[in-house]
This record gives structure tokens, C-alpha cells and sequence, in this order.
């Protein structure tokens, strides 16, 4: 079981065999989890602190039961966002954590970047559970677990990441992981909503969402923030919809076995119809989430192994 | 004051292309001599240069300091200290601080800050627009004549077009020209690096280069329009110089300038998101790194300054796109520009006039010479000598350098400001 950092930053930078070796390590959680043997000590005595600059239930609720199933002592810092989330608080913060022993910190911040300076003055492990506009690691990994379970591979298949790519940290988590373990990653969007000299980062590039989707093993929907609407790039939700919303006609177009994935939380009407989010074979969007929780704690069993035994 | 006589110096003067051995003498401040086999007059000081370069001090065309407003980064004396170590003996000052100099009694208080520091010469701006704001035009003829040297809004783009286009029309009542910070403000609002393939991964959002382009060809219509000067600042784009060269080309009277991290460095400087190379303009792509080079051989760009922009720690230590851009540059501008010289891009006289001559004539000064008459603000340095830019050990209290790392070669062995010795031993 190899790692090559003590943190976990971004994929970007990941080598197959590390993505291979975290993705097996979460497939035996996942097993474990469902036999119902959950509680280990692997953790024990480990303070793992959930550092949320930004607003999520889904995200930490999964790393706090990841972290518990491990035995760690979780604890939830929620930074309010209407207060100042200036960097100032970021660094002060850190110097707190670190008096207070933390020994693995999830952090989530509305800032590219955030995580990276944060790891340069904590002495924990830190996991970037989302910054901003660039990565968030972990769901890329819940994705890549799920769609090898459902396609029993990553190689070769044909994965469309559909919506607004720009402002996405999903996708560029998901591009650099399926990029790297050799899928063929489209992305598809208008082009307000793709991010500048995109193709570089190994895709392929679509505006028209049915060409995008064509022979499609994976389809996977990114979800519309509002305000990309008042900021002009997107004329209304109506619009978007009929243009780059999943509905039952665009999705024949990908192949008759292809799966469904949503980050959540989901736009219904917007980004995704309701009858596709809800399809009971196509749509695997509740199990991304129990794979989260699987993910996470391979995430965290690695990260673990690093840490000093004593503090 | 005594006599100097400075004797086995490589002379450098870049306005005539002098550049061989000699002596230069100094009397009351100003060049009394130069050539080979100067006498020492009697009771004069004798300095041996030991075959070191003895240019004209460096004219800065472009620095922000830290006052007035904001004097926690930098103040005028801590940044004399900083020209001196640097080789700078005048030194030209924006004026969007706060308060912005946007009125004759702020500017007298400028003039009289820069006297006091005794070791360069201070030559403020005034504003374009009342605050800096871009709105209404400042009081350009009262400006003028209290000594502004020039009128810019700083750091801030003259936005609007017919805002721009008045004071380009006014100021050439006074044989005034506008530096304009070429980046059109609507298309680099939020931006926090340049668009592409880096920022992409970073996960920042971009300035497109285009926004700079944009404001340059607008300018230039502009300065069609209305026979007045522009000048651009730190220019980083090939697609702005090849409409400045253009420009220039049809006899348009538009003028510019770079700085040294636009021809020294490009955009992978901010790696992993390092603030200290966060600049307004971004560091761009090594494509237009090289243009800046190309522009600066073939003359397109007039002058080189420092564009120092003094930043404290908490400006810097924020995740990148709520960190300050702007890097510190009095120190290292010599060092940087002599690296295009050493790489074979630039001859040693076609630098220093970039650094000198050119930028002096553009401003209409004296100095930027080694000529007899001209004041005595001289620069010997050693065009080998190496050292390494440290954050943290750069003069003056400005420690933001872009450069942090960097090993150069070209160490300031003296300063000189009218005939005294402002730095060195």
C-alpha cells in the first residue's frame, strides 16, 4: 500500500497504482461496511477535526462516519461563512489545531489553494475535501469506485462529465483520475461553462450534449450553482435545461447499460430530470454515496499509516 | 563639498554608447570630467573602481510605495534605502495611495518627503482622476505646474473611454502624457491569474491576455483621436506590443514600459500557488515572455521599471486569490535586466538605456547620463558578481520579491545621488 504524500491535496499528481491501491482498500471497506462490522481501532486515539469553511451535510457527515467507523475521535468545526472567511482565519486556525494535537484534518474551503497553505503550517495530515474551484479528491475516488463496480473496469470506457465545468472542483478531480487510469473523458457544457484550453487536460470537449453523450458508458451531471445564472453565463434555468439537462431523449443516445451519477445535491429540473435521478437501474446516485463513506476511510487508514505512532 | 575622482572604471553611457576605461570627476554634484588619465585635483577623494562599471544612476519610471496610507509596507525612507542598494537615483512614484495625489499640497508633500530622504530623487505623479477613481478628470494644470511629472490613475485601468479620452486631450496642454495600466477592468474582474491551461488546473479564475490588448488597441485609437501621449505600463502581452510597435511605426506618440518578472519569469512561477508571484498584470505564458524580450531588443519597449508594489505578509499569506498581487522590485531591477544581458539578448549599453537615457528623455529629466554638466547620480556595479535574492534579507521593508530564490549575477557596488555617496562603502 503505497502513498506518496502525507496529505491528500489533489489527484493531480497521483500515479495508477496509488488511485488502484486506495480504490481496493475502499472496495473492502465497502464489504465490511455492509456486513455490518463497522467499529475498528485502527484510529484509536486519533483526533480527526472537520474543518468546514464552506456549508456541506453530505461531505462531512460522511468523513465523521468514516473517521468514527475507524475509532478516531471526530470532531466538526464549522467556520461560519457569513463571518470573514479571510485566510487570516485559516492561518490562526491552523496554529489552534495544532495546539490542540489534531492528528488527520478535513478541510473544506471556497478558496483554490486553501488546503495546500493550510498543510504547509499544520503538522496533521490534512485531506482536502473540496477548495474552491480545483479539486476535491475524494469524490473523484467515491465516482471511480462506483463505476467499477457497475463496469467491473476504469480502462476504456467512455465517461461524460456534463454541466458547468468552470467552476467545477468535481470534475477536475474526476478528469484527473479517469484521465490517469485510462478512461476517455468527455466533457460537455456550454462553452461559457467550459474552462479555458480545457482539451489540454486530455478530453475531449463538447457543446452539443447529445454528440457528447453518444456511446457513452458513464454519464455523470455536475451540479448548477444559481448564482452562474445571475453572473450572466447561463441566459436561465429553462434554457440550460433544454440545452444541457439530463432528460429520458439525450440519455438514449449513450449506451443502453450506461450509468447515471450525480455529486448531489442535485437541481432537479435543472441540471437532471427527476425520472432519470430516481431511474432504479440507471441512476446509481445513492450508492456514490455509500461508496463515500468507504472511500473516506481508506482515505483516512492510509493517511494514518504515516502519522507518527506516538505525538 | 570635496572633489571626487572616480579612476579605473569600465564608463557606461548608454546616450552616446560610451563604453571603455576611464575616470570620471565629480565637482558640486555634478560631472565635471570623464575619459582616460584623469589628474586627481588637488584635496579631491580619490575612489578606485578596480575596473567595476560606472553608469548613470537608474531612473525607476514606475514604483508604488507604501506612502502615504499605507506605511506598514513601505515608507519613502525604507524605500530610498532600497533604491540605493539597488542603484536607483530617481525614483518615479504613483499616486494612487491613500490619500491619492490628486492635489497640488499632496504633491509639495511628496516632493518634500523624497528631499528628506537625501539619497534619491522623488519625482511623483499626479493622479489622472480625482481619487484615482476614474471618473472626473484631476486638476491636471494645477498638477502640472507643482511639479507632477506625468499623470496615471496607478493600479487601477482608466476604464472608460471617454474619461480616457479627455485626459489624453487635456494633458497635452501641458506637454503631459497618461500611463494607462493596459488591462480593460471589466474582462479581469476577479481574475487572479492568466487564462489558460495552468489556471484551468489551479482551479483560479483567469485573466484573459486579451484584456490587456484590448486596452492597448483602444488607447492607441485614442491617442489617434486626440494627438495626445499614452504611455502603457508593465506590458506582458505580444499581442499589445506588436499594436504598440505598430503604433510607433505610423508616428503615434505611444510610448511604454515592462518590468522585470515579464521578460525574467512566466506564469509557472505561481506553481503551487505561490502569492509572492502574484502580480497585476499576471505572469503570462512563456510565449509572451519571450515577445517581452523580442520588444526589448528591437526597441518597441522604451523603459524598464521596477513596477514595486510593497506587500506584508498578511497581504501575501492568503490563499491565492484573496492574496494582494504585486512584487517588490527596487533591488533586484539591475540584477534582472543584466540576466538579458548575460543571455545574450540585449548589448550592456542597449539594458542600461532602458534603465537611464530612455526613461529620462521620456520624462523630460537631466540625469540618465554620464555627460559634463549633468548631475553627479551614479551607479558602479559589478557586472559578475553573483548573489542570491532572499525574501526576508532584500533592503528596505518591502520583502514580496517574485524573484525569492533566484541567483543573479550583477551586484551594486555603489550609489551615488549629486556627487555623495549614497550606498556602498
Amino acid at each position: 500500500m503505497s502513498h506518496p504524500s502525507k496529505h491528500l491535496l489533489a489527484i493531480e499528481g497521483l500515479e495508477p497504482p496509488h488511485i488502484a491501491d486506495l480504490l481496493d482498500l475502499a472496495e473492502s471497506y465497502a464489504l465490511l461496511n455492509r456486513s455490518g462490522k463497522t467499529q475498528r481501532d485502527l484510529l484509536k486515539g486519533r483526533t480527526l477535526i472537520n474543518l468546514f469553511f464552506e456549508d456541506s451535510t453530505r461531505t462531512r457527515t460522511s468523513f465523521e462516519l468514516a473517521g468514527k467507523r475507524l475509532g478516531a475521535d471526530v470532531i466538526n468545526m464549522s467556520v461560519s461563512t457569513s463571518s470573514v472567511n479571510k485566510g487570516e482565519t485559516l492561518l490562526d486556525t491552523a496554529s489552534t489545531l495544532n495546539a490542540m494535537q489534531c492528528d488527520l484534518l478535513v478541510i473544506r474551503h471556497a478558496q483554490s489553494g486553501a488546503p495546500a497553505l493550510l498543510s504547509q503550517k499544520v503538522d496533521a495530515a490534512v485531506i482536502n475535501a473540496g477548495d474552491g474551484t480545483h479539486e476535491h479528491p475524494t469524490q473523484a475516488l467515491l465516482d471511480a469506485l462506483t463505476i467499477r463496480r457497475h463496469k467491473g473496469r476504469l480502462e476504456g470506457l467512455v465517461v461524460a462529465i456534463c454541466g458547468d465545468i468552470t467552476h467545477s472542483r468535481v470534475a477536475r478531480s474526476n478528469i484527473h483520475l479517469l484521465t490517469t487510469m485510462g478512461s476517455r473523458v468527455r466533457i460537455v457544457g456550454p462553452p461559457t461553462l467550459i474552462p479555458a484550453d480545457a482539451a489540454r487536460l486530455g478530453v475531449e470537449v463538447f457543446t452539443d450534449m447529445k454528440k457528447g453523450l453518444e456511446g457513452a458508458d458513464v454519464v455523470m451531471m455536475l451540479r448548477l450553482q444559481r448564482e452562474r445564472m445571475s453572473g450572466g453565463l447561463v441566459p436561465s434555468a429553462r434554457e440550460f435545461f433544454r440545452f444541457y439537462g439530463l432528460d429520458a431523449e439525450k440519455l438514449a443516445v449513450a449506451k443502453p447499460d450506461s450509468i447515471v451519477m450525480h455529486p448531489g445535491p442535485m437541481n432537479r429540473g435543472v441540471e437532471i430530470d427527476s425520472a432519470i435521478a430516481d431511474h432504479p437501474t440507471r441512476s446509481v446516485i445513492g450508492e456514490q454515496v455509500e461508496m463515500g463513506v468507504a472511500c473516506r476511510m481508506a482515505v483516512l487508514d492510509v493517511l494514518a499509516r504515516r502519522l507518527p505512532r506516538n505525538r | 563639498m570635496r572633489d571626487l575622482l572616480i579612476t579605473g572604471a569600465r564608463l557606461l553611457d548608454p546616450a552616446t554608447g560610451l563604453d571603455g576605461p576611464g575616470d570620471l570627476l565629480v565637482r558640486d554634484g555634478a560631472i565635471a570630467d570623464l575619459g582616460p588619465g584623469l589628474a586627481a585635483p588637488e584635496g579631491a577623494e580619490v575612489v578606485d573602481a578596480g575596473g567595476a562599471c560606472l553608469a548613470p544612476g537608474l531612473v525607476d519610471m514606475r514604483a508604488h510605495l507604501g506612502e502615504p496610507g499605507a506605511e506598514h509596507r513601505e515608507t519613502i525612507a525604507s524605500a530610498a534605502a532600497a533604491a540605493a542598494a539597488g542603484g536607483i537615483t530617481t525614483l518615479c512614484v504613483l499616486p494612487d495611495t491613500d490619500p491619492a495625489i490628486d492635489d497640488p499640497a499632496l504633491l509639495s508633500f511628496m516632493f518634500r518627503r523624497g528631499e528628506a530622504t537625501g539619497s534619491v530623487t522623488l519625482l511623483p505623479y499626479g493622479a489622472a482622476t480625482v481619487g484615482c477613481a476614474g471618473k472626473e478628470l484631476a486638476e491636471l494644470g494645477l498638477l502640472h505646474e507643482a511639479g507632477a511629472i506625468a499623470f496615471t490613475d496607478g493600479a487601477h485601468a482608466i476604464g472608460n473611454a471617454r474619461t480616457m479620452r479627455l485626459a489624453l486631450s487635456y494633458a497635452r496642454a501641458f506637454g503631459a502624457f497618461i500611463v494607462q495600466h493596459p488591462e480593460d477592468p471589466t474582462l479581469a474582474a476577479g481574475g487572479a491569474a492568466t487564462e489558460g491551461e495552468l489556471a484551468t488546473r489551479l482551479g483560479l479564475p483567469g485573466i484573459p491576455p486579451a484584456a490587456e490588448a484590448m486596452m492597448v488597441a483602444r488607447d492607441i485609437a485614442l491617442a489617434r483621436l486626440t494627438g495626445g501621449h499614452v504611455h502603457f505600463a508593465h506590458v506582458s502581452t505580444g499581442a499589445a506590443l506588436d499594436l504598440i510597435r505598430a503604433a510607433k511605426a505610423e508616428g503615434l506618440l505611444v510610448t511604454a514600459d515592462t518590468a522585470p518578472p515579464y521578460f525574467d519569469l512566466n506564469e509557472t512561477a505561481i506553481g503551487d500557488y505561490r502569492t509572492y508571484a502574484k502580480l497585476s498584470p499576471p505572469l503570462r505564458t512563456e510565449a509572451d515572455r519571450q515577445a517581452v524580450v523580442a520588444a526589448l531588443a528591437d526597441g518597441t519597449i522604451d523603459a524598464i521599471a521596477s513596477d514595486h508594489q510593497p506587500r506584508d505578509a498578511d497581504d501575501k499569506r492568503l490563499p491565492f486569490a484573496q492574496a494582494e498581487a504585486g512584487g517588490a522590485g527596487l533591488a533586484t531591477l539591475l540584477g534582472v535586466t543584466l540576466a538579458r544581458v548575460h543571455g545574450g539578448d540585449l548589448s550592456m549599453n542597449q539594458a542600461l538605456a532602458m534603465l537611464t537615457c530612455r526613461p529620462a528623455a521620456l520624462l523630460g529629466l537631466a540625469c540618465g547620463r554620464l555627460a559634463r554638466g549633468a548631475p553627479a547620480d551614479l551607479l558602479m556595479f559589478h557586472p559578475q558578481r553573483g548573489w542570491k535574492v532572499e525574501a526576508g534579507k532584500l533592503p528596505g521593508k518591502a520583502q514580496n520579491s517574485p524573484f525569492d530564490g533566484r541567483a543573479l549575477e550583477g551586484r551594486v557596488l555603489g550609489t551615488w545621488k549629486a556627487g555623495r555617496r549614497v550606498f556602498g562603502a
